[in-house]
């Protein structure tokens, strides 16, 4: 296994009785990278993402995330990932520095390291006077954005979001991609689910599952090539229809 | 009559009233119409939504749907409108089939007299007719909500944000729903925050904030589109979005899927653009005039 | 907050001084046949303690029967005629002591009360004497001869039983709809609210039936506890009773928006005063004057005493009556405030 590796899965599968959720998955992603991860409702992305967050033990199949196990050191793995997803973000009643010191101390961060990073992450976001503002009051564009920084405020190798953009309005939503342009940038690998198809473009790879396999998976302009298709909402519908199983 | 008629409609929340949701907000849709609203979340699409189908009081303003006031012949109203909320709302311990029939009570009617209008839906799910309503997937949980919407009906249908957090295929086969409804002479509203299918309306109500940005056709709200709109890729994203930027005569750039959507301050820019992109032609920049997208329009709406 | 932390500080206050198995100033009547100086003399006794209040002099049984019935009374204190000269020539004398025991607690800590202030008397008056006096005490456990402790739990399981299944599942299944969100499609539709909800409240009833029932029949035939009135009477009383918990019930969920809310307002708001002020653990009369007042509007005391008048006692509705209008009073009152509350709008 290369360092660069930050997921790797082998054979990666998934059991519910005698239904298959995740049928032998296998890919590799790379530190930096952001990686859509994309599915028909029931395809079976949140029981792989489950997985791999160390929240749920695989039935057979290999997988590391950030170089542990997720058999024998799905505790660990917790520590080095950041999670994010459209339903369970922040603390609605706590205030927005509030709710980065609970993260960075969840964390088991030191006071000095959540004073800067909290210094620093209000300003990026130019949140300094909401500092002190419960985040109910926030608009949901600025929740999502804030969500995003304390995912990664611990400064995980991986991040994982579900869907972090549904709802959110076309500017806002680029302003999200931006900040994870950035965390790519300073080397966060990004794992992220979404139904926004234009989204997809903006991964460096995508995969595409179907019925609990993966179907496709390469860079968004080669996917594109392959199947003939015009944008990535075309390969997806293209590989999605022939889905059988009933989703969820 | 217009099915439905918005007059200054104003909704705030909040103890001091602080929060507003719905700022003045007026239109009408013509009977038959398949009217979206389209927005984010928190825009108002809910509120107003609730207002419509006189769940909810507007602090002031006036509505009207299929020409009864929400307020005082709320009653009549709740005969024969059609609502399907946001948030999944049947009954999960009942089956497939007991729901519509359930609903089909309520309403006074039988799942019969009707069956020929949700036939069509129906029997997409009707193999699991037997099944839990809890124990359906989101796809078909949407169809049955869809049919027990129906199944009295209604003059007027009100979908709040039906396809949100469903897939791209659902999304498809939904709005293929929709415009198979809209032939049987129903009037629909439905709500999304998915720009893409603003084009898949008669008309569209762009809100944000609670406030109207634009009312029109999905083609007219491209029109009003004034400025020249390219595409521009190379293989360096990132960088590229940034050097756009920076052009003095790019009033804005964005991602926007594969491309960057770059809109120019007038006519006359368009071919500094194109010098510019043939400068960076050995990097494979390449450029192309579009016309824009419902998302392009929101955008400018928005930043104005 | 104020409830979590105030909670166990009003707990501990209530049961620690309010609320004591202890029975204080006990009302009782006294039949005194012989008015002589010693019986003068062992009823200012009786007054004078802590334990009793001499609330009605009779003269004859009837009377007696009629305050028991009525309920101002607890304990009877017959002296027969003769009592002193009894007492001075054969040195012996007889004395009754009559309980309710349809509370056999209350009964068993009465009757031993005036049994140590009788014994106490006759061993004072016998301090200068050669032969000692003595002076026999009859008792007669009205209502429950064996001091069974079901005579008394039966009534208050009943009106537990009826308040949980009515008041709390009635307020959790309502607001369940609200929180799944079918409540918002049910407004939005021909069907009044009102009868929506009604609708919900009707299988508790039926529940609720079936349920005293079976309790009745375990009573009748398991624990031997008689039902000495009319049944009919009992089961249209327990009605009226269901109907006031479904009412409470109706009126906390449109008062509540989760779940949890409403589980939390009937357990605190109903369950622990049912307990605790119905006068089925604790006796209302030794309870301070605040409580006593409060008990008032618990629901469950007025039935619980309804149902020891009928169900142990064999009342008749004349004896209940007041009991009964205040119950429908209750339910009147819950069920306007439940539909003026209850919105046809979501806010």
């Amino acid at each position: 296994m290369s360092n660069n590796k930050v997921i790797t899965a082998n054979e990666l599968t998934k059991t519910f009785g005698d239904f298959v959720a995740v049928d032998h998955i296998s890919f590799e992603v790379e530190k930096g990278e952001i990686f859509g991860f994309l599915g028909a409702n029931g395809a079976g992305k949140t029981t792989a993402m489950r997985m791999l967050c160390g929240l749920s033990m695989p039935t057979s199949g290999k997988a590391t995330v950030a170089g542990l196990d997720v058999y024998t050191e799905n505790e660990k793995i917790k520590r080095s990932i950041g999670y994010m997803s459209q339903k369970f973000s922040l603390y609605d009643d706590l205030t927005v520095k509030e709710n980065m010191q609970f993260y960075g101390g969840i964390y088991g961060k030191k006071d000095a390291f959540i004073k800067s990073k909290t210094a620093s992450i209000l300003q990026e976001l130019h949140l300094e006077k909401e500092a002190n503002v419960l985040v109910k009051s926030l608009p949901l564009g600025w929740k999502q954005k804030l969500a995003f920084s304390v995912a990664v405020f611990h400064e995980p190798e991986i991040v994982f979001l579900d869907e972090p953009t549904g709802g959110v309005d076309p500017v806002t939503r680029r302003e999200f991609w931006n900040m994870i342009y950035q965390a790519s940038a300073n080397g966060i690998t990004v794992f992220v689910t979404t139904h926004y198809m234009d989204e997809a473009e903006y991964c460096n790879r995508v995969s595409i599952m179907v019925d609990g396999r993966i179907e496709a998976l390469d860079a968004p302009a080669q996917l594109k090539q392959q199947y003939h298709a015009a944008s990535m909402d075309d390969v997806f519908l293209k590989l999605a229809r022939k889905a059988v199983r009933a989703a969820d | 009559m217009p099915a439905v008629t918005v007059e200054h409609i104003i909704k705030t929340y909040g103890k001091k009233k602080e929060v507003l949701a719905l700022n003045d907000l007026s239109f009408d849709v013509a009977p038959g119409e398949l009217f979206g609203i389209i927005g984010p979340d928190g825009a108002g699409k809910t509120s107003l939504f609730r207002i419509l189908t006189t769940l909810l009081l507007a602090d002031s303003g006036k509505a009207t749907v299929d020409g009864f006031d929400v307020v005082q012949s709320y009653k009549e109203i709740r005969k024969r409108v059609g609502y399907m909320p946001g948030r999944f709302s049947l009954y999960t311990d009942l089956s497939v089939e007991e729901n519509l029939n359930f609903f089909a009570t309520i309403f006074n009617t039988s799942i019969k007299e009707n069956y020929d209008l949700v036939k069509e839906i129906y029997v997409q799910i009707e193999p699991f007719k037997d099944r839990k309503a809890g124990k359906l997937s989101g796809g078909m949980k949407q169809k049955l909500a869809l049919c027990c919407a129906l199944i009295h009906r209604p003059s007027v249908l009100f979908l709040d944000e039906p396809t949100t957090g469903v897939d791209a295929v659902s999304r498809k086969e939904f709005w293929e729903m929709l415009k198979g409804l809209r032939q049987q002479g129903i009037t629909i509203l439905v709500s999304t925050p998915y720009m893409d299918e603003a084009r898949l309306c008669d008309r569209v109500a762009l809100i944000q904030n609670g406030a109207i940005l634009s009312i029109n056709t999905p083609a007219g709200v491209v029109d009003e589109f004034s400025y020249p709109l390219w595409a521009v890729q190379s293989p360096a994203m990132l960088p590229l979005l940034n050097e756009l930027k920076a052009l003095p005569f790019v009033k804005d750039a964005y991602p926007f899927g594969a491309y960057h959507h770059v809109v120019l301050n007038n006519a006359a820019a368009e071919n500094q653009l194109h010098q510019w992109v043939q400068q960076f032609a050995v990097t494979n920049v390449q450029a192309k005039k579009i016309t824009a997208d419902i998302e392009d329009c929101f955008i400018a709406l928005m930043k104005n | 907050m104020f409830i979590l932390l105030g909670m166990p500080v009003v707990q501990i206050v209530i049961f620690g001084f309010a609320l004591t198995n202890e029975v204080k100033n006990a009302h009782i009547a006294i039949l005194d046949a012989s008015k002589d100086a010693a019986t003068a003399s062992l009823i200012t006794e009786l007054n004078a303690s802590r334990y009793f209040d001499v609330e009605r002099y009779c003269t004859d049984y009837k009377q007696i029967d009629d305050e028991f019935k009525k309920g101002t009374i607890k304990l009877a204190v017959i002296f027969p005629a003769h009592f002193d000269e009894d007492l001075q020539h054969f040195n012996t004398a007889q004395v009754q002591l009559i309980a309710d025991a349809s509370d056999p607690n209350v009964a068993n800590t009465l009757t031993s009360y005036a049994s140590a202030i009788i014994i106490d008397f006759q061993n004072r008056i016998t301090e200068n004497k050669k032969l000692p006096y003595t002076i026999n005490t009859q008792l007669r456990m009205l209502y429950n001869p064996q001091l069974k402790g079901a005579f008394n739990f039966v009534p208050g399981v009943m009106a537990m039983v009826l308040l949980l299944v009515c008041t709390m599942m009635t307020a959790i299944t309502i607001v369940k709809e609200k929180e799944m969100g079918t409540m918002e499609i049910m407004l939005v539709s021909p069907m009044r609210p009102q009868i929506v909800v009604l609708a919900k409240a009707v299988p508790y009833l039926l529940l609720s039936i079936i349920n005293i029932i079976t309790i009745l029949l375990l009573s009748v035939y398991v624990l031997d506890v008689p039902i000495n009135g009319s049944v009919v009477l009992l089961m249209l009383e327990s009605i009226l009773f269901t109907l006031v918990s479904l009412s409470l019930g109706l009126l906390i969920s449109a008062g509540v928006a989760s779940q949890q809310a409403a589980m939390f307002i009937s357990l605190i708001a109903l369950f622990l005063p049912t307990i605790m002020l119905s006068g089925f653990m604790f006796p209302i009369e030794n309870m301070p004057l605040p409580l006593r007042v409060v008990s008032h509007i618990v629901p469950a005391r007025w039935y619980y005493t309804i149902v020891k008048s009928v169900m142990i006692k064999g009342l008749g509705i004349q004896a209940i009556l007041k009991e009964t209008l205040i119950l429908a009073g209750m339910m009147l009152f819950f069920l306007t405030m439940a539909v003026k509350r209850f919105k046809i709008r979501l806010a």
